[in-house]
This record gives C-alpha cells, sequence and structure tokens, in this order.
C-alpha cells in the first residue's frame, strides 16, 4: 500500500520500517524536500493550500509538525515580495520570523509586508487530525489518547491507515483500546458486511457515546422506510450490541447512584454520629446539633477569610479548628443547661432547641443572613474519569474518606482510650460508673463536647458541599435525627450503616420519584420500621435497656 | 384536685378548679366585649378595630391548637412535635372549600378551577377536591383528616411503643414530610403559594365586619368547648387513667388497661382538636400554606404549653396567648431581637420554670397569673 | 358472619372497646393448678436467663422464691405477666388460658396481679384514686370516660383502705407517703383487681420490722383466696411466710420443699450460701 511507504522518518516507525525493508529503498526517492513543500503554502487558493498541507503530512517530520501547528494557530505568514514562508509571532509592531526548514529565528519584519496563511474550516479539521496523527507517537499516554480521540473525530481512510498501524505498536492498555474502537468504527462504514459485523462484535465492548450512537443509528429506518444498515445480520448484531452496551451502562450507573448514594450517607453519618453520641451515651437529645455543624462550616469561613492566598491549607486547618470552636460551644451547653436537665429528655430538647435559636440569630448578626461562600481547593474540585460510562467527582470521593477517617478515629477514641472506658461506663450504668469513682460530670462535659466537636468537622465537610448559611443545620437536623432512630443508639457501627442505608435508598429512589418524593418516602419507610424495631437496627438488649 | 374525684358529680369537679373558673370567665368576659367594643369607632380610646379582633381570635385558635397539645404532652405525656400539621390539615380543609367558594371571581375566571390549577393547565378537578364546595363536608374533613392521620400514625406508633424522645423525633419526621408533600405543586393543594384569596364563605363576605365578628365569636366558643371537652376528660376516671400512664406505663399495663388504646384515642382527639383551631385560623388570616407544618411550628406550640404550665389546660391558654402577644410585639419592634427571647424563653421555662408561669401563679396568687395572661 | 365476626375482633384488638365478656376467660383451676410453667428459656444477648424452667403452682398456695442475683426470679415474672416472651417453653393459666398468647393488660384482667420489686404506685395520684385505677370492672375507654364506680365497686375499694390501713390518707397524694405504705399501697392496688394469681416481688425491702410482721400476715391472710408467689431475700420473712419455697438458680429450679428441707440441700448450701 502507497501511504507506507511515505512514512518513514518517524523513529517508532522507523523500527518498524526496517521489518518492512524493502519498502524503504523505494519510498527515499519519492521524499520531497520540506522547504519546497513549505513554499508550496504561500497561495491563497484554498486547493493548493490543501494539496501543500496533504504532502506536509506525508513527511511526518518534527519540523513539518510545527509548520501545521503555527498555521492551525494562525502563526504563518508569507512575504509578499518572494512567497517566502516564516513562522512568525505578532509583537506590537513587528514580527518575529523562525523560518520553517532550519527552525532557527529568522530576525523581525514588518508586518505590512507579510500575508497571514489562512485556514478554513475543512482546513482546520485536516490540519487538527494530521496534528493528532503526529501526536500519536508521543511518549506521554496521556497525549496518544487525546490524539486517537481527536482522529476519531474525523475518521477517514488515511486516518484509519494510521490509526491501523499505531495499533501495530502501541504498548499502553488505554490508548490501544481507544484504537481498536476507533478502527471498528471506521470498519463500519465498510462495504463488506462481514467487516461489519466483526466490527460491531468489537465494539461492544466499548462505552463511548459516539460508538453508542452509532450503533443506534444502524438500527434506525431511514425517510424513506429503508433500513440505514442494508443487512440484516448486521442490524441484529447491532441491536444486540446496543442492549449489550445499554447494560453495561445500566451497571454502570447503578455503580454510580450507590455511590452518590454512599457519598450522601457519608454526610448523613458526618452529620448524625456526634448526635448519636450524646444521645446513646448521655440520653440526650441535642437539638442545636445541626448549628454546631453550622459553627463549623462558619469557622471554615473563616479561616478562608483569614489566608485567601491558602485555599487548600486553610480548609485542612478548619478541621482541628472547627472541632475545637463546636466542642468549645457543646461544653459552654452542657455545663450551662443540658447538665440541669439530666434524666428529663422531653425538656432537654426544647431547652437544646432555644439554643439552636440563639446560635442561628449570633450568626444572623455577625455574618448577615445571606450565605457566605467557602471555596473549594483545587484538589477537591473535578473529578475522577474511571470510563466513559462511570466518574466520580472528588469531592464526594473525598467525603466518604473524610467520614470513614472521623469514623475510625472515633472508634480508637471510644474503644481504646481511657476516656472512652468511661464514656461506656457511664453509658451502661451511670450510677455504677460513678460508684466506681468515674467523674460522670466530667465524663458528661467531655463526652457533649466530643459529639459537639464532631459536628463542627461535619460543618467543615458541608461547607465544601452545600451553601453556609445560618439555616445550615437545620436542613441536616432531622435528617440526622432519623439516621440515629434508624440505626439505633446503642453503637456507632449502627449509625454508620444506618446512615448509609438511607443515603444509598434515597438516591436510588431520587430516579423514579424525583429528588422531594424519594424524601417523603424514605421518611414513612422509617416512620413504619420504627414501629417494627422501636430501638433501631442494632437495639440495646436485656435488662439495661428496659430502665 | 383535690376534691375528692371518685363521688362527686363530674360537672361540679369540672368546674371547681379555680384556673377554670378563671378562664371560663375571662373567656365569656372577651366573646361579649370583644365585639360590643368593635363597634365603638376606632378612634375612641376603648374602640377595638377589626385587625385586632382578628388577630385576637387568630390567638384564640392558637389557645386551642396548645389546649390539643397539653392534653397529650401535660396529661398522657406524649410530647408530639407535629401538632401543627394537624392544625394545617384543618385548615387546608377549610381552605380547600373556601377556595371553591371564589367561582368565576378567581383570575382566570373558571367556574370549577382554582387558578393555581388553572395556572397549572389542569384540565379537572383532582377527586379528593370534590364535595368540597358544600360546608358540611369541608367541616366533616376539618375533623375527618386529622383524626385518621392522627389515628394511623398514632396506631403504628403505639402499638410499637414507641415512646419519649423516639416519638417526638417521628412526629417531626411526619411534619416535616408533609410539608415537603405540600410544597409540592402536582400535590394539588397550590405548592408553596398555599390557598389564598378567599371571597367568601356560607355565602358572605369573608371580609365583611359581620363574618369578621361571627368568626371572633366562632373562635371563643370552640375554645370553650374545646376546654371543657379537654376538662371532662381530664377529670373522668379515663383522665386518671391517662395520668397514670404519663406517670407510670408498665404498672397501668399490668393493672389491665390497654395502654395503647388510650394513648391512640387521646392523641386522636388532641389531633381533631388541633384540626377544628386550623380551620378556623384560615378564615381569619385568610391564607394557609405549606410553612405552617415547618417543624419548628409545631415546637413552639410545645413552648407555649410549657410557658404556660402543662397539664393544667388554662395553662396552655395562657401560654399561647402570652408568647404570641410576644412574638407580634417583638417582630415588629425589635425582629432581630425575637429569636434570642424565643431562644431565651425555651431555656428559662425548662429550667427554671417547669410548672410555667401559671404554676408560679399558683402558689403566690392563683387568681394573678392567668388574669394576666387573658388580657394580655 | 365469620367476616363480621373478624371484622369485630380486630376492632377490638385495635381499638380495646370489646364488652367484658369477650376478655379472655379467668384461669380454669379445676385441675387444682393454676400456673404451669414448663420448660422455659429466655436468653438476652446469648445470656440465659432463663433455663429450661418448669414450675407448677397449686390454688390458694402461698410459695415463696428464693435464688441468688441473676437466678432468674425477675425474668420469671416478666414471662408470666406477658413482659417477655421465652424462646420456648409454655405457660399456661388454668387448662384454658395460653399466657404467651396473651398481651400484658389482658393477663392482668384475666386474673394476674403483679407486684414490682421497685414499689410502682402512681404518685401524682391520691391514693384513693390509686385504688380506683387498679379496681376491677371494665377497664377499656368508653366506660371509664363515660361512668363512674359502681356501688360494689366502692364498698370493694373501703374494704382494700381497711386492709393496707391507708383509711386517713385517702386523699393524700401517694408520693408523699413513706416507703412502707407504698408497698402495702401497691399490694392493695393488686388486691383491688381481684386476681386469682398474685405475683408479689419483695415485698418487705426497706420496711422496719413491724410493717415486716403485718406484711407477712396480710400475705398468709391472702393464700386460700388466692394463690399467692412471694420472691423474696429476706430469709427470716420467707421462713415465716412459707409452707413451700422454691430456690432458682442460674434459670432454672435448684430446689423445692420446705424452708428445711431447702436449707439442708447440698446444692443450695453450695450455690446459694456459698459454702
Amino acid at each position: 500500500m502507497e501511504y507506507r511507504s511515505r512514512v518513514p522518518l518517524q523513529a517508532v516507525l522507523l523500527v518498524l520500517l526496517t521489518v518492512f525493508g524493502v519498502n524503504r529503498a523505494c519510498s527515499a526517492e519519492a521524499q520531497p524536500d520540506l522547504g519546497t513543500v513549505v513554499a508550496g503554502l504561500a497561495t491563497t487558493n484554498f486547493k493548493d493550500k490543501q494539496a501543500a498541507v496533504d504532502r506536509l503530512v506525508q513527511l511526518r517530520s518534527d519540523s513539518a509538525r510545527a509548520v501545521l501547528a503555527a498555521m492551525l494557530d494562525g502563526n504563518l505568514y508569507f512575504r509578499r515580495e518572494d512567497n517566502k514562508v516564516f513562522i512568525a509571532t505578532a509583537g506590537d509592531t513587528t514580527l518575529a520570523l523562525t523560518d520553517p526548514v532550519t527552525a532557527k529565528a529568522a530576525g523581525t519584519g514588518n508586518p505590512d509586508d507579510f500575508s497571514k496563511i489562512t485556514t478554513n474550516n475543512s482546513l482546520r479539521k485536516i490540519l487538527k487530525s494530521a496534528l493528532a496523527g503526529f501526536a500519536l507517537s508521543d511518549p506521554d499516554a496521556r497525549v496518544r489518547l487525546a490524539a486517537v480521540n481527536e482522529m476519531l473525530r474525523s475518521m477517514d481512510g488515511d486516518n484509519a491507515a494510521i490509526l491501523r498501524e499505531r495499533l501495530k505498536t502501541e504498548t499502553d492498555g488505554e490508548v490501544k483500546k481507544a484504537l481498536e474502537a476507533g478502527l471498528a468504527l471506521a470498519d463500519l462504514e465498510d462495504t463488506d458486511p462481514e467487516k461489519r459485523l466483526a466490527a460491531i462484535k468489537q465494539l461492544e465492548s466499548s462505552l463511548s457515546p459516539d460508538v453508542y450512537n452509532r450503533l443506534t443509528t444502524l438500527t434506525t429506518r431511514n425517510d424513506d422506510g429503508t433500513y440505514v444498515e442494508p443487512d440484516e445480520r448486521v442490524r441484529v448484531a447491532a441491536v444486540k450490541g446496543v442492549s449489550y452496551i445499554d447494560s453495561w451502562r445500566r451497571f454502570y450507573a447503578s455503580i454510580e447512584t450507590l455511590f452518590f448514594g454512599l457519598s450522601l450517607g457519608s454526610v448523613l453519618v458526618l452529620a448524625a454520629i456526634g448526635l448519636a453520641i450524646t444521645f446513646g451515651v448521655m440520653g440526650v437529645i441535642n437539638m442545636a446539633h445541626g448549628e454546631l455543624m453550622m459553627l463549623g462550616a462558619y469557622t471554615t469561613y473563616v479561616i478562608q477569610q483569614a489566608m485567601p492566598a491558602q485555599i487548600g491549607l486553610s480548609v485542612l486547618i478548619a478541621i482541628p479548628l472547627a472541632f475545637l470552636v463546636s466542642g468549645a460551644v457543646g461544653v459552654l451547653i452542657e455545663r450551662g443547661v443540658v447538665r440541669f436537665l439530666y434524666g428529663r429528655p422531653l425538656e432537654t430538647l426544647l431547652a437544646t432547641f432555644g439554643i439552636s435559636l440563639i446560635l442561628q440569630q449570633i450568626v444572623r448578626d455577625v455574618f448577615t443572613a445571606n450565605n457566605r461562600p467557602v471555596e473549594t481547593p483545587a484538589w477537591m474540585a473535578g473529578s475522577w474519569q474511571i470510563n466513559e460510562a462511570l466518574s466520580i467527582t472528588y469531592n464526594r470521593l473525598y467525603v466518604v474518606l473524610f467520614m470513614m477517617l472521623v469514623f475510625g478515629i472515633l472508634l480508637v477514641v471510644l474503644n481504646k482510650t481511657s476516656l472512652g472506658l468511661k464514656v461506656r461506663a457511664v453509658a451502661q450504668n451511670r450510677s455504677m460508673a460513678k460508684a466506681m469513682g468515674v467523674r460522670t460530670e466530667w465524663v458528661d462535659a467531655l463526652t457533649f463536647g466530643l459529639g459537639s466537636g464532631i459536628a463542627g468537622v461535619a460543618g467543615v465537610a458541608l461547607s465544601q458541599l452545600t451553601n453556609v448559611g445560618p439555616n445550615l443545620g437545620q436542613q441536616y437536623i432531622i435528617d440526622s435525627f432519623m439516621v440515629v432512630v434508624f440505626g439505633g443508639v446503642a453503637n456507632l457501627w449502627g449509625t454508620l450503616i444506618g446512615g448509609m442505608s438511607l443515603g444509598v435508598v434515597n438516591q436510588v429512589l431520587e430516579p423514579f420519584a424525583g429528588a422531594v418524593l424519594a424524601k417523603i418516602f424514605v421518611l414513612i419507610a422509617l416512620i413504619l420500621f420504627i414501629q417494627r424495631r422501636p430501638r433501631g437496627l442494632f437495639p440495646q438488649k436485656g435488662r439495661a435497656a428496659e430502665g | 384536685m383535690n376534691q375528692s374525684p371518685v363521688s362527686s358529680p363530674l360537672l361540679k369537679i369540672m368546674l371547681a378548679d379555680r384556673g377554670t373558673q378563671i378562664f371560663l370567665v375571662l373567656l365569656a368576659v372577651l366573646t361579649i366585649a370583644v365585639p360590643l367594643l368593635h363597634t365603638l369607632p376606632e378612634s375612641s380610646a376603648l374602640g377595638v378595630s377589626g385587625y385586632t379582633m382578628t388577630l385576637i381570635g387568630k390567638y384564640l385558635t392558637y389557645a386551642l391548637l396548645a389546649i390539643a397539645v397539653d392534653l397529650v404532652w401535660g396529661y398522657c405525656g406524649i410530647l408530639s412535635l407535629g401538632h401543627a400539621a394537624f392544625f394545617a390539615l384543618g385548615g387546608y380543609a377549610m381552605g380547600m372549600y373556601l377556595m371553591r367558594q371564589i367561582g368565576t371571581r378567581g383570575v382566570y375566571g373558571d367556574p370549577i378551577l382554582p387558578d393555581f390549577m388553572v395556572f397549572l393547565n389542569w384540565k379537572e378537578l383532582p377527586w379528593f377536591w370534590s364535595g368540597f364546595d358544600m360546608f358540611w363536608f369541608a367541616a366533616l374533613m376539618v375533623i375527618v383528616v386529622p383524626g385518621l392521620l392522627a389515628l394511623i400514625f398514632g396506631w403504628l406508633a403505639f402499638r410499637s411503643r414507641v415512646t419519649g424522645v423516639y416519638l417526638s423525633i417521628i412526629t417531626q419526621a411526619l411534619t416535616y414530610a408533609l410539608m415537603l408533600a405540600f410544597f409540592r405543586n402536582d400535590m394539588g393543594f397550590g405548592g408553596n403559594n398555599g390557598l389564598t384569596d378567599f371571597k367568601d364563605i356560607l355565602g358572605v363576605s369573608i371580609n365583611a365586619p359581620g363574618t369578621r365578628v361571627t368568626l371572633f365569636i366562632a373562635s371563643c366558643l370552640a375554645l370553650a368547648l374545646g376546654y371543657l371537652a379537654c376538662r371532662y376528660i381530664t377529670v373522668s376516671r379515663a383522665g386518671r387513667v391517662v395520668q397514670a400512664i404519663r406517670d407510670a406505663e408498665m404498672r397501668t399495663r399490668f393493672l389491665g388497661y390497654r395502654v395503647e388504646t388510650y394513648k391512640l384515642w387521646i392523641f386522636a382527639f388532641s389531633a381533631v382538636l388541633a384540626g377544628i383551631a386550623g380551620a378556623l385560623y384560615v378564615p381569619q388570616v385568610g391564607i394557609i400554606n405549606p410553612s405552617e407544618f415547618q417543624p419548628i411550628n409545631s415546637i413552639e406550640v410545645v413552648i407555649w404549653v410549657a410557658v404556660g404550665g402543662r397539664g393544667t389546660l388554662y395553662g396552655a391558654v395562657a401560654g399561647a396567648l402570652l408568647v404570641n402577644y410576644a412574638k407580634s410585639y417583638f417582630t415588629a419592634a425589635l425582629p432581630e431581637f425575637w429569636l434570642y427571647a424565643l431562644g431565651a424563653l425555651f431555656i428559662t421555662v425548662t429550667l427554671f420554670l417547669p410548672r410555667g408561669v401559671t404554676g408560679v401563679g399558683a402558689k403566690s396568687a392563683s387568681k394573678a397569673a392567668p388574669a394576666k395572661a387573658v388580657t394580655a | 358472619m365469620n367476616a363480621a365476626t373478624a371484622i369485630r375482633q380486630g376492632w377490638k384488638k385495635v381499638f380495646g372497646t370489646g364488652a367484658a365478656s369477650e376478655r379472655p376467660p379467668p384461669g380454669d383451676t379445676s385441675h387444682g393448678t393454676i400456673l404451669y410453667l414448663e420448660d422455659i428459656s429466655v436468653s438476652f444477648d446469648g445470656f440465659k436467663a432463663l433455663n429450661a424452667l418448669t414450675l407448677y403452682i397449686d390454688v390458694g398456695e402461698l410459695r415463696c422464691i428464693i435464688g441468688p442475683n441473676g437466678a432468674g426470679k425477675t425474668t420469671m415474672m416478666d414471662v408470666i405477666t406477658g413482659k417477655t416472651r421465652p424462646d420456648k417453653g409454655s405457660a399456661w393459666f388454668g387448662i384454658t388460658t395460653d399466657l404467651l398468647t396473651l398481651t400484658e393488660p389482658e393477663i392482668a384482667v384475666a386474673g394476674i396481679g403483679r407486684k414490682f420489686q421497685k414499689p410502682t404506685v402512681f404518685e401524682q395520684h391520691s391514693v384513693l384514686e390509686n385504688l380506683e385505677l387498679a379496681v376491677a370492672g371494665d377497664k377499656t375507654v368508653w366506660p371509664t370516660l363515660s361512668t363512674g364506680l359502681n356501688p360494689t365497686q366502692r364498698e370493694r375499694i373501703d374494704e382494700v383502705m381497711t386492709t393496707i390501713q391507708l383509711q386517713d390518707r385517702r386523699d393524700m397524694r401517694a408520693g408523699m407517703l413513706s416507703h412502707g405504705q407504698k408497698q402495702w399501697l401497691e399490694i392493695g392496688m393488686l388486691l383491688m383487681q381481684d386476681p386469682q394469681l398474685l405475683l408479689v416481688d419483695e415485698p418487705v425491702a426497706g420496711m422496719t420490722p413491724q410493717e415486716v410482721e403485718r406484711t407477712a400476715e396480710l400475705l398468709l391472710s391472702l393464700a386460700g383466696k388466692h394463690s399467692v408467689v412471694v420472691v423474696e431475700h429476706d430469709m427470716n420473712f420467707v421462713r415465716s411466710i412459707a409452707k413451700k419455697v422454691t430456690v432458682l438458680h442460674e434459670g432454672h429450679v435448684l430446689a423445692e420443699g420446705s424452708m428445711d428441707e431447702v436449707q439442708a440441700d447440698p446444692k443450695v448450701k453450695e450455690v446459694y450460701l456459698g459454702e
């Protein structure tokens, strides 16, 4: 085939061509000189320009590539007096010239003496795909992948040939896959039905929307009622292929839903876990819990204001600070109000609700009622593209990881430290713990502080996901209670499983029912669940629970 | 309460309580005096404007709601944080009747469909709107809808012995779910705008002075009757069973009482009272929208009762009037101060006034507290 | 007809306003035994509170049950009164009433009264009201809402009031009573229920010696008319009233017999007296 003889200069292909050494000899003669080809560009006739571009592409040298790139960027000029072509960058008044053949600086020139070698749409398309062809041999696999995708956008025989060639030497798995998919797509246009069939077989494993659309087209009819694809076997194969791809896409969509659910669940767990601690250990319903989260979110905002240049660092600093701020407020609440109300859970509920109103109003007075902008650090923006049907945004991923970290630390604190031991002792039998010399007052204050501090940490996470305003806490308080009620107060694992399942169920229902109805369903389901398991998924059992 | 309840005739007991006597006398005075003073010109010193009268009427419906909450919380120990939902449902039932009375006078002039349905391009009335053109049906629904919801919800909750804070939390979930539902346009209740622009009630203009006076007197009567009904229940043997459940549920069960059934009926009755209060509230304020379902509303009702003193009924009335008067005053005069005041109220009452203001009054001078409350 | 019955029964179950005759019949004791507990096991999180417990109580008997802490005494009472459902085993009241199918109130109405370990009276109610709440009769919502007490019930209250010697405190709040008086009031409430079987958990805890003595007299006077099961730690008290004693240990019966027999039993000595 002819094209094979025209591409000997690329280093990688050179290796290839030593195998087909026969061709090398005959191709050398046909090799035109770069200078001559470049000179062919100095025309205003687009047909001539295209011919010159084609020849440049066939040269496949780095210099040719530079010329093509300059042309695409509008940096290629010719001097009117001698039609000599230069790569030029426009300064204020002069053009800085570079000789395209030698790639050396060639002084400056007056813009009035030069004409830009202009491009039109079809030329630009050719240029792009040509440049992509060059990029195919870039050592960086990511550049190659981008190049393949670029070329797939304008498939023709030449491009297909280049890609096929590349496929033989490509070592990177992903690039290889993309190449195969692209070539198969090209094969779909082939006149041989067997080739088309084979192509469909190959394309089935692709998740690219291009492939999906192309295959779907094959199953449709033209306006005149005839099928787009004349061969029935191919049509059947295409239908099968579409449904196969569909099933994979559904699979990935459900993974995505699951992940969304888990990330929502993580938010719920973060919001609820502090509540579960104060409720489980002290039997205290803290209605101000949401506002403690709000304080954590505002702490993040304040720290960002203090160090606007270091957004990423500010979020990291905010985590311990929010813990301290909310924890301190929590200890204040416990010492000032809650401790007078032990054994009267309903009264505690009302008093802490009063506190929540006051905290909200304080925030309104200090920061106004408007939402405050909290910036997201660069490393949390963007998403992780796992494949063409599945991508995961980093902030959701981080929230899951962050929740697991907080959960793990809490587990360690409660199960491995002496504070944890005392907390559990008080939770199981307050008077016995007291008799054993545990300072229950002190444990209460610290427990409440711990629960509140976790709320503050949850607030930092929320500041990255939602608006930071005085009502932030209210939005989450009912959900957090639902998690605690669902999971039971006896242990942290209940909260984890409760929050995760609520998050997932919510996300699973959402596509069918819409966000609001999904939430309503979850609430109703919970009300029904409570009557099956009045003390949650993991109730405390035995005599102690009856008290 | 120190009367011998076992041997005395019931009516005597009902009225034997000093707080009840004061409450009924003051309510009677209010019922007669306000409409009379309303006939005076507004400029005169004693004149009561239509606005003030309607405002007091609104407070009285709040008082009825507070009694309903006191019945379940103060007497039965069920801290319902969802009673505003029953209030709002009663209000919606009345609002639907009032919407259908608008007829062709709406913006779009459709004889059957309320404006918001025309706006949503609905072609016919949803089934659950039929019948609401008749007052008797709407009045029935004011009772049936909250009552039925309370029966179903209560049956689920009490049967499985959900108690204490768990119950409080799921009542919050109930009202929250209803709020979300009513905010949806396709629920067919006007979305977040709710129901408003009422014209007529029972064939007369809702804004006519005579209608306003009638609504005011109806609120007074509903409050009086609701109070007496609750008082009857609380002094009956069943009332003592209910209080026994509050104090020692297990013991009551082992005496052979079906605790769940008692709770269920008292809860449902209380929900019906709340519904009636809502139905009287809507024509006086002229609007009902989903924000009435807000979880905070239900919690606020509880604080009225706590402020007044729970387990007395008249305390609930006093608390509702006091707190709402304070709210009206502060939100007008010092709006940013109101939440601080309300928050502080929650804290001080639970910490320092477990029996509420009437409880304090009852110790020093049993007359003073409720008297002050009602005139406020 | 069946559907109508089903609906009526469902209504009764849900709303509890059935007629008195539809309630479970009192235990049929024609065979001389009032309570049959057979092979009952209960476990909490792996801990066996009751382990294949078998126990029979005769009509009119006064039985004392002793045993170290955790022997399962309170759990046994929980099973009899419907508070705890056993994992296996059967519990019959008389020969016709299966206790495991009934709820707590149904069991109470069927004729089993229970006094808790910790005296539990309605502290906000007066002494009179406490007894009134306990009075035998229709305990569904509507009758208690619409009617007062009948003369027989009133007489019964006066009678019991005298028995428990609280006549001069009838209008006092029960919360104001002394510990011993609360114990009696609770026993009085049991009597008001007119039960066939009384379960009395630690009746003399915290009582003065005189009060203990009077309580012993009271319980002895009840035996014969009623069957009484007493759980008690106070050995002198048990000795003073018991004809037959059952020793529980680790959820099953260790020994049964007269106080002397039981105390002589080497197994009892080993586990109970710590020898």
